[in-house]
């Protein structure tokens, strides 16, 4: 199964923009069991990159504990219209995803 | 004795290009072992070393009182200190109380929002990290469904 893209939304205001993502992933903690009593592998995203205009200004390392279809909102500093914004994630199957966005 | 000494000098520079060199490797590197750690004393020693964990009012952390589904608990985390160079959320009492770090040097001050799940009602930490001090700011979330499995 194909991953899904990153959904990202941005806006600028005052040279700081503000980052919404939401990444569709299944985020399995290992822990759960389904109706036969098996336990459900984990499967969950451990990196989080962003990059602006392709320096990496953010990476964010998550546990399985960050709940399912992750949402992430941040700042981005000295920001103006007409930048790319880029997030990708990587999982612990070694599954990957990204999304890209000019800012407005 | 000046060959020595040369020597030495050239041994010492060596040493400490690999001290640079591997230093911003470790600190990138996934902190396996404070995910995978199940008491925040562990987690606490595998992310700060000896550092001291301060209290600190500078740090805004916004969750919910009450969380009534535990998979689904938004946290919003922002701070005015300067020189941030990470961020962590620590959940005491899920299995592994690490939930989540950022690595935020370039966009500091921070000011970040997720979801977490929450196994039971607990003591949500958000830690800040700057170069040489932690900065903490918890609270406690009562949970009344459990999100960590079943």
């Amino acid at each position: 199964m194909a991953a899904k893209p990153v959904k990202i939304r941005g806006k600028v205001k005052d040279g700081v923009a503000k980052i919404k993502a939401l990444m569709p992933h299944p985020m399995e903690t290992g822990t759960r069991k389904n109706a036969e009593g098996n336990v459900i592998p984990a499967h969950y995203i451990e990196e989080v990159v962003c990059e602006h205009n392709g320096t990496v200004t953010m990476k964010a390392e998550w546990g399985p504990s960050v709940s399912k279809n992750p949402y992430l909102s941040f700042k981005v500093n000295n920001a103006k219209p007409g930048d790319t914004i880029k997030i990708g994630w990587t999982d612990n199957l070694g599954e990957s995803s990204t999304g890209e966005i000019t800012l407005k | 004795m000046k060959v020595q000494t040369s020597r030495r000098r050239l041994l010492q520079g060596v040493i400490s290009l690999v001290a640079l060199s591997s230093m911003p490797l470790k600190l990138l590197a996934r902190a396996v072992k404070a995910f995978e750690a199940e008491e925040l004393d562990e987690v606490y020693r595998e992310l700060f070393g000896d550092l001291p964990v301060t209290p600190s009012d500078e740090i805004r952390l916004k969750i919910p009182d009450i969380a009534e589904n535990g998979a689904v608990v938004p946290v919003t985390i922002s701070t005015d200190i300067s020189g941030v160079e990470a961020v962590y959320v620590v959940i005491d009492k899920n299995p592994n109380p690490l939930s989540a770090s950022f690595h935020v040097g370039a966009m500091s001050p921070p000011d970040i929002s997720l979801r977490v799940k929450m196994g039971k009602s607990s003591m949500v930490r958000a830690l800040v990290r700057t170069e040489d001090k932690v900065y903490m700011a918890g609270k406690e979330v009562k949970v009344t469904i459990g999100g960590c499995g079943g």
